[in-house]
């Protein structure tokens, strides 16, 4: 196990550049996950550190040590892809050795370790199936298994739950974090699904266009966006932009509410058209047009259902919503969070 | 209530709608390629069959039953003998050369390089090229005393003129030249197997073994060809099928000579068969491919379905 960084690590395909200039450190044990919209860059800088890519300048650093020339088998790291990439000609035993294999470990060792990486992931009873065989669930398993098999310095994962459905991902969501909790494994985790990101990463790396917007803690990531773009890219409903002298203000759908239900003394008050709502259970989604704001900007308001007054977002009409004022969030012209305007 | 009209539903024929069908349509479709092998491959087999076992020749065209009595002679024979070995060497010679020469040229291939799609259009002439023309330029290139290789090695000072070898003259050099020659005609069609496989092995796999820890020959032996074995041999059984059969390039380059090193199972059969008229003999030794190729065919089709992935 071992700490991650990067130095200024770019990478171009032809004259395009595909990472631009990252500079990220994953201290030891670390859970980071690496947050962006596809096309971002960030599959590309997971395929530098583990070496199947080489970066076009900049330093990568495992362990404190700089690993830029060593090829991917030297550099120790543990990979687990979208679509897990199991070998299907073996059986998940001999998925599970092939690293092992690979590095010359005595046999007796292989199976012991095959052994423990089984029981540690519950696929004991699969050992003698093939890739074929087995429910996405249990493959995403065995790959699991495999990647951590060989006591890798850092795990990485590509959207590793983009392949299962709902229902599963939510619980092997809980399961991955929970297992690299216990094993204290360096893991950087590429995902374009702000939930997996929010719900389980230690810290979020969030990438757009090769650059890093903003790496924090979730909480901090939701609540003091580095700029627009995170802004809107975290969240669902994503934060509301208006333009304002110049600049932008922003405000998380959850935060914009009927002026009655405000509790803090501070708000800022607004004149809201309701257009049409949506009912989806534990909240209500409305979506509407404020006064004195560009007419064709849609802002959202996410209410809780239970304590709404069905009166107070009847559509069409105009009523008093308001944002308390340390919900407020203010951008300038290139979408750089400032203070006030 | 009125009933306006109270016509009686005509009954519809019972070939009105035959075509629609699936049995019997799908039997109307499927005639045509069932008369074709029965009448082109099935009549024509079971006839070669009583000749093997008929005294039938052409200047004696008796349908006289005479049981095994061909089979025994043609296998105390011991040219027979050398023919079905060489059959063999020629056969399994040329497909390994082949399937090597197919292999690393895939790998070759799928780099990008300037022009590469321009050469694996051209890669692709061994195998479009008429038999007959190829073989007559290979002649040339191992002709006693044109043979552009020689020349080549004796510019290079590898060899002298007076130890230039005899390709075709020389029986293991002879055998050598055949099957160097087959398998040049063979090697694009494993070029495009192998592509084919290899194109087909998911990248994710790939990158996992190289994180893994695998190099290039592990990767290549442990992972890429067990994935595309099912492929490569279905590559192969067309191979060795149209190899065992074949007796064009012996037909055309050597004759079968020097004195039967290269005559072929194929070859051997139309000589006695129909050169020399002594049918039943001929097909005595056709029919001796049967067999050889039968359990082939079936090991194959057996290992690739235990190999399905």
């Amino acid at each position: 196990m071992a700490a991650v960084s990067t130095r200024d690590i770019v990478k171009k395909f032809g004259e395009v550049p595909a990472v631009n200039g990252i500079s990220l450190t994953v201290p030891d044990g670390e859970f980071m996950v690496l947050l962006g919209p596809s096309g971002c860059g960030k599959t590309t800088f997971l395929r530098i550190i583990c070496g199947l890519e080489k970066q076009t300048s900049g330093d990568l650093m495992i362990g404190g040590e700089v690993v830029n020339e060593l090829p991917p088998r030297a550099r120790g790291v543990a990979m687990m892809f979208q679509s897990y990439g199991l070998y299907p000609h073996y059986t998940v035993r001999n998925n599970i050795a092939f690293p092992l294999k690979t590095q010359r470990v005595p046999r007796a060792e292989i199976e012991r370790k095959v052994e423990w990486a089984s029981q540690l992931l519950g696929i004991g009873r699969l050992l003698d199936r093939r890739p074929r065989q087995l429910s996405g669930g249990e493959r995403q398993r065995v790959a699991l298994a495999r990647a951590l098999v060989r006591e890798p310095t850092a795990l990485l994962l590509d959207e590793p739950l983009s392949n299962l459905d709902a229902k599963l991902r939510a619980s092997a969501r809980l399961e991955i974090k929970q297992f690299q909790q216990r094993v204290g494994l360096t893991t950087i985790y590429v995902t374009h699904d702000q939930v997996e990101a929010m719900g389980m990463g230690d810290r979020i790396a969030v990438i757009d266009g090769g650059c890093v917007r903003q790496v924090g803690t979730p909480a901090e990531i939701y609540d003091n966006p580095a700029d627009r773009f995170v802004a809107t890219f975290v969240g669902s409903p994503p934060m509301n932009i208006l333009s304002q002298n110049g600049g932008y203000l922003g405000f998380r759908p959850e935060n914009f509410l009927p002026k009655d239900m405000m509790e803090d003394a501070n708000f800022a008050e607004f004149n809201y058209r309701v257009d049409r709502s949506e009912y989806l259970g534990s909240e209500r989604i409305v979506y509407g047009v404020v006064e004195g704001f560009d007419p064709k900007q849609v802002v959202t308001a996410k209410l809780p259902p239970a304590h709404v007054a069905e009166e107070s977002i009847r559509p069409g009409e105009w009523h008093p919503f308001a944002v308390r004022t340390s919900a407020l969030r203010y951008f300038d012209k290139d979408g750089n969070r400032t203070s006030r305007h | 209530m009125v009933a306006i009209a109270d016509s009686v539903p005509k009954p519809a024929s019972r070939f009105r709608f035959i075509l629609d069908r699936r049995d019997v349509l799908g039997a109307i479709f499927v005639a045509p390629a069932i008369l074709y092998v029965l009448l082109l491959v099935g009549v024509p087999f079971l006839m070669a069959v009583y000749y093997s076992l008929s005294a039938y020749t052409i200047y004696n065209p008796t349908w006289q039953f005479v049981g095994l009595s061909n089979f025994i002679d043609v296998v105390g024979n011991p040219v027979f003998r050398q023919t079905l070995y060489n059959t063999f060497i020629f056969t399994f010679g040329s497909q390994i050369l082949g399937l090597i020469l197919g292999k690393f040229g895939a790998l070759l291939l799928l780099r990008p390089f300037p022009g590469r799609k321009f050469v694996r259009a051209i890669i692709i002439l061994p195998w479009a090229v008429p038999i007959a023309l190829a073989t007559v330029a290979w002649q040339w290139m191992f002709d006693s005393l044109y043979s552009v290789i020689n020349w080549t090695l004796i510019a290079l000072g590898i060899i002298d003129r007076s130890q230039a070898p005899n390709w075709l003259g020389n029986p293991d050099l002879a055998m050598l030249s055949i099957i160097v020659v087959n398998a040049w005609r063979f090697f694009p069609f494993a070029i495009v197997i192998f592509l084919a496989g290899i194109t087909a092995v998911p990248q994710d796999v790939i990158d996992a073994a190289t994180v893994d820890g695998a190099g290039f020959w592990r990767r290549n032996y442990q992972i890429i060809v067990p994935m595309i074995l099912p492929i490569v041999a279905i590559g192969l059984v067309f191979g060795i099928v149209f190899t065992f059969t074949d007796l064009s390039i012996v037909f055309l380059m050597t004759n079968g000579g020097p004195v039967g090193a290269t005559s072929v199972l194929g070859f051997a059969g139309f000589q006695t068969g129909i050169v020399s008229g002594d049918v039943s003999h001929g097909a005595a030794i056709s029919l001796f491919m049967l067999p050889v190729l039968l359990v082939v065919v079936i090991a194959m089709l057996r290992f690739i379905r235990r190999r399905e992935i």
